[in-house]
């Protein structure tokens, strides 16, 4: 597509790459037809070819951003099923990247909008103030009705609504150390602990550790690292999504140095694509950007990882039907498409695809929060999805996706790492439905079929 | 930039009035369906001609039949222009809007209506994309035959207003073929159906009228498409040869001695180089030409049909055969051929030709079309559904380059020229637009045209429907006021 940028304009290094994915952009419009706010909203201004435009009309003219534009760039869920679909190449996840940056940069939001914005980072990354804010949801539950009745603070209501009932007791795993391998050592590993899973589903990185050790896998889980900064990055705060990312460069660098990685770990596929993309993120910064190449050759989905390795014959049973639902940042940020749904099936699991899975459930970090109309269309929409697979249970390997779906349904929804830790002799994940009975003598694989 | 292709000047009463019409428009219509902010209507300026960009003065996106009839009454009432818009996915610019115009866009109307197997149709709205009908029916063994690369992202409203082929059109035909009726809101805001799932609709075959009118005689809400049973099997297989030409005569040779496969896709070098760096469909990388034959039915039934073929592509000198082994690498050969166009935006900028010529002139066209790109410098990646004769050639070019921008649309006309020359004709599927519309003269003489436009005039007195495109601006004068006049005058003496 033709671009009217100045020569001046393209020395800034930001939009000098906007400028070059514009350029391999063709206009086919193929995006619109797998974007989930344009399949729920029917309007291209919701679309990533719509917002495509508009972003780049907005940097042509170097205009601050407004109204309009910061409306549909916000309904963007950047679940990124849109550079799945584009044949042109088009990195959409950097362009609207930037644009984030520029609209934080020049836009000032409506007071709530900023308000429910920065109580988000000022909170969610950080997990002991997330923990106390769980506490002080529970308090606020009995106003939901009232605060969706406010305008300006539906996104308040969403928060509440989302909190868990209870808050699972902090788990040793999340704190520094090393987790040595039983039997003999065949690898070294570093794990993110992150910031809201461990919180959460404390139970989701205990299982990995766990499951690497029993294969023979050290894992360490470094000092002085924390969240990945996908969170305020999708929000346009580009310096304290930066900061985040040298802090964890800066502890996974040490691990290296001190005994060398063959991987650094990840089972929030969310916290995935980012740390894929630090390399990117820091490649102006000559201090970090040789460093932050490495970190991001070296990040792993946990799925990825355990497909690279020999696992042992299977413990447990797993005679179950499982739904499969591969997060966005799964499958359209990272690419991992097979991987799990192979572990799975391996292990003994009759694993379904539900019709659709190229949309998303409508969680994409904090959207459930900032935009709740749409995102509970999507999760309804996903729920509906699944369900018509008729499964025991639904898999998925990121903590958002988690949270969401089980917001709409009754179906248990376990992380990929804990069922194949359960299989391979862990324990049984919570909520795991009954294993039906099996026939004596058959294996697991057979009894599946 | 200068521009060889003119737009109708805008009409200033109209432009002036903004301000009571934007009023008006959203008297019609909820809040969500209109647009009328400045920023907000720059994502409508164009569509994959993405050359030529016009602002509107508005964008509407019903929800409903009678809000597209609202709207449309309105427009004919006030003699403001109207830009019908399906997905947006025109190669021919069909959906470029002008300064005057309101567009009446249909992807709100994303609905499957009806799906009846007894009748084997589906009575679908006009927006909703063309792979959504196939895979509504998928499961039960059905599908929607028509089907153009883009039909992930085009909608049936577009495809009836280009009458859209595809690759598989070379058995099932092209959108005609396969469109039992439609509701169609008229220029004044009436709402009519016109056949419908029994064969066949009594009286003149004015569906056979609609399909194809690229949105002048009517605004199409809901059709009623033709299901196709599945066949048992299907297996693409690729055929490699040293030349253009001789995959050319190969094609015609296949054609010649009766075969009709379900497709039959060329593609050289440079198409096939851009579409397996999107696709990695396995294409052969060592030959000159390939084509995608798919043959469909029993497995025996399609051992005996490529046994035939493989023995004229041998007369022809084949290199290389090979035959999908899985049904994943047949929807890879297909990923591949589908984003063709696309595919091609990772390595230039092009536009897409269109035309058709008879099978025998295939070799020739091939050949001259060389000849025409390299006489202005630029590249090419030819990439189309050689069956039917239906060209595609991508003209490369640099869209930040202005000289370069003005050879590829020289080129095009040139080479668009040929294929009527040659026997053929401007368009087989993206429709005239904007893009063809001053070379229509070159396929039709002054009197055809004249003809067509009173037709055109018989349904749309006043010419407010994409009144820019199809018929060259400069033969209107008289010939279409005449054509206008004559069916004022009709309707009055029947009234």
């Amino acid at each position: 597509m033709q671009t009217n940028f100045t020569d001046e304009q393209l020395k800034d290094p930001g939009v000098a790459e906007s400028e070059k994915i514009l350029r391999k952009c063709v206009h086919c419009g193929f995006c619109t037809a797998t974007c989930p706010t344009y399949v729920t909203l029917g309007n291209e201004l919701d679309s990533p070819r719509g917002r495509i435009y508009l972003i780049k009309d907005m940097l042509e003219n170097d205009r601050p951003a407004d109204k309009q534009v910061v409306t549909h760039i916000d309904r963007c869920l950047s679940c990124l099923a849109c550079m799945t679909t584009c044949p042109s190449g088009v990195n959409y996840m950097h362009l609207v990247d930037h644009a984030r940056a520029h609209i934080e940069k020049t836009y000032k939001r409506p007071l709530m909008n900023r308000i429910t914005r920065g109580l988000l980072a000022l909170v969610l990354p950080y997990p002991a103030r997330f923990r106390a804010s769980l506490y002080a949801a529970r308090l606020g539950r009995p106003f939901v009705p009232l605060l969706r009745a406010l305008p300006g603070f539906k996104p308040m209501a969403a928060m509440l609504e989302l909190a868990p009932s209870s808050v699972p007791a902090h788990s040793e795993f999340a704190n520094p150390g090393a987790h040595a391998a039983s039997g003999e050592k065949r690898g070294r590993v570093a794990i993110l602990t992150g910031c809201a899973q461990p919180v959460l589903k404390p139970g989701i990185n205990e299982a990995t550790i766990r499951l690497l050790n029993r294969v023979g896998v050290e894992v360490v889980v470094p000092e002085g690292e924390g969240c990945c900064g996908a969170l305020v990055h999708h929000m346009g705060r580009e310096e304290e999504a930066m900061e985040a990312a040298r802090k964890n460069v800066d502890a996974w660098t040490r691990a290296i140095d001190q005994g060398g990685l063959d991987a650094i770990i990840i089972t929030a596929s969310g916290c995935g694509t980012t740390i894929k993309d630090y390399g990117y993120m820091l490649r102006l910064d000559p201090a970090y950007a040789d460093k932050a190449e490495r970190v991001s050759a070296l990040a792993k989905d946990i799925t990825e990882y355990l497909a690279g390795i020999d696992l042992p014959a299977p413990v447990n049973q797993a005679n179950l039907v499982v739904a499969y639902h591969s997060a966005c940042s799964m499958q359209h940020g990272q690419k991992i498409t097979i991987q799990p749904k192979a572990l799975l099936r391996a292990a003994g699991f009759t694993v379904k695809d539900p019709p659709e899975g190229h949309l998303c459930c409508g969680s994409a970090g904090t959207y459930n929060i900032m935009q709740p109309e749409i995102a509970r269309t999507l999760r309804d929409r996903k729920v509906k999805n699944i369900e018509r697979t008729k499964p025991d249970l639904i898999a998925t390997g990121n903590i958002g996706c988690m949270t969401q779906i089980a917001g709409g349904t009754d179906i248990p929804i376990i992380h990929t790492v804990e069922l194949l830790d359960w299989v391979y002799g862990g324990d049984k994940p919570a909520g795991l439905p009954a294993v039906k009975t099996v026939k004596s003598g058959a294996t697991p694989l057979e009894a599946a079929e | 930039m200068s521009e060889l292709i003119a737009f109708l000047e805008p009409d200033r009463s109209v432009i002036d009035r903004r301000p009571a019409i934007v009023a008006d428009l959203a008297q019609l219509l909820p809040e969500a369906c209109l647009i009328t902010e400045e920023r907000e209507l720059v994502p409508f300026d164009t569509d994959a001609f993405v050359s030529y960009r016009r602002m509107p003065l508005a964008v509407v996106l019903p929800e409903t039949t009678a809000q597209v009839a609202a709207v449309m009454r309105y427009c004919n009432d006030n003699a403001i222009p109207v830009i019908p818009r399906g997905a947006g996915t025109s190669l021919s610019g069909g959906a470029i809007p002008q300064e005057d115009a309101v567009v009446i866009g249909v992807s709100k109307l994303n609905q499957i209506l009806e799906v009846d197997f007894p009748n084997r149709a589906a009575v679908v709205q006009a927006g909703v994309t063309n792979i959504s009908i196939s895979q509504a029916v998928d499961g039960d063994g059905f599908f929607y035959a028509p089907d153009p690369s883009s039909q992930l992202a085009c909608t049936i409203g577009g495809n009836i207003g280009m009458n859209s082929g595809g690759a598989h059109c070379l058995k099932y035909g092209v959108t005609t073929n396969n469109l039992l009726g439609v509701k169609m809101v008229m220029f004044d805001g009436s709402i009519v159906d016109i056949g419908g799932k029994a064969l066949d609709a009594p009286g003149y075959d004015l569906l056979g009228l609609i399909c194809g009118s690229e949105g002048q005689l009517g605004i199409v809400t809901e059709a009623t498409v033709r299901l196709i049973a599945k066949p048992e099997g299907a297996r693409p297989v690729l055929f490699g040869f040293e030349s253009s030409v001789t995959a050319g005569a190969c094609v015609t040779d296949i054609i010649g001695t009766g075969i009709i496969p379900v497709a039959i896709e060329f593609m050289d070098k440079p198409a096939i180089e851009i579409c397996e760096a999107f696709a990695n469909a396995g294409y052969p990388m060592d030959v000159e030409a390939l084509l995608i034959v798919e043959v469909e039915g029993s497995d025996a039934e399609m051992d005996a049909m490529l046994e035939r073929i493989i023995e004229i592509a041998r007369r022809h000198g084949v290199k290389t055969i090979k035959e999908s082994q899985s049904a994943t690498e047949a929807a890879l050969i297909w990923k591949g051929r589908k984003s063709a166009f696309g595919a091609t935006g990772r390595i230039a900028d092009y536009i897409c030709m269109d035309g058709t010529v008879p099978l025998g002139q295939l070799s020739h066209v091939l050949e001259k079309t060389s000849e025409i790109i390299d006489h202005y410098g630029l590249r090419v990646a030819n990439v189309f559904h050689a069956g039917d004769g239906n060209m595609h050639p991508l003209i490369l070019f640099d869209a930040n380059n202005p000289d370069e921008s003005l050879k590829a649309e020289m080129a095009g006309n040139d080479i668009l020229k040929l294929c009527v020359d040659a026997g053929g004709c401007l368009t087989g599927e993206h429709g005239v637009g904007i893009e063809k519309r001053d070379l229509m003269r070159h396929q039709y003489s002054d009197a055809d045209l004249a003809q067509q436009m009173r037709v055109r005039a018989a349904f749309d007195p006043q010419w407010i429907l994409n009144p820019s495109k199809v018929f060259p601006l400069d033969g209107r004068n008289g010939s279409y006021e005449d054509a206008a006049v004559a069916s004022k005058d009709h309707g009055k003496s029947a009234a």
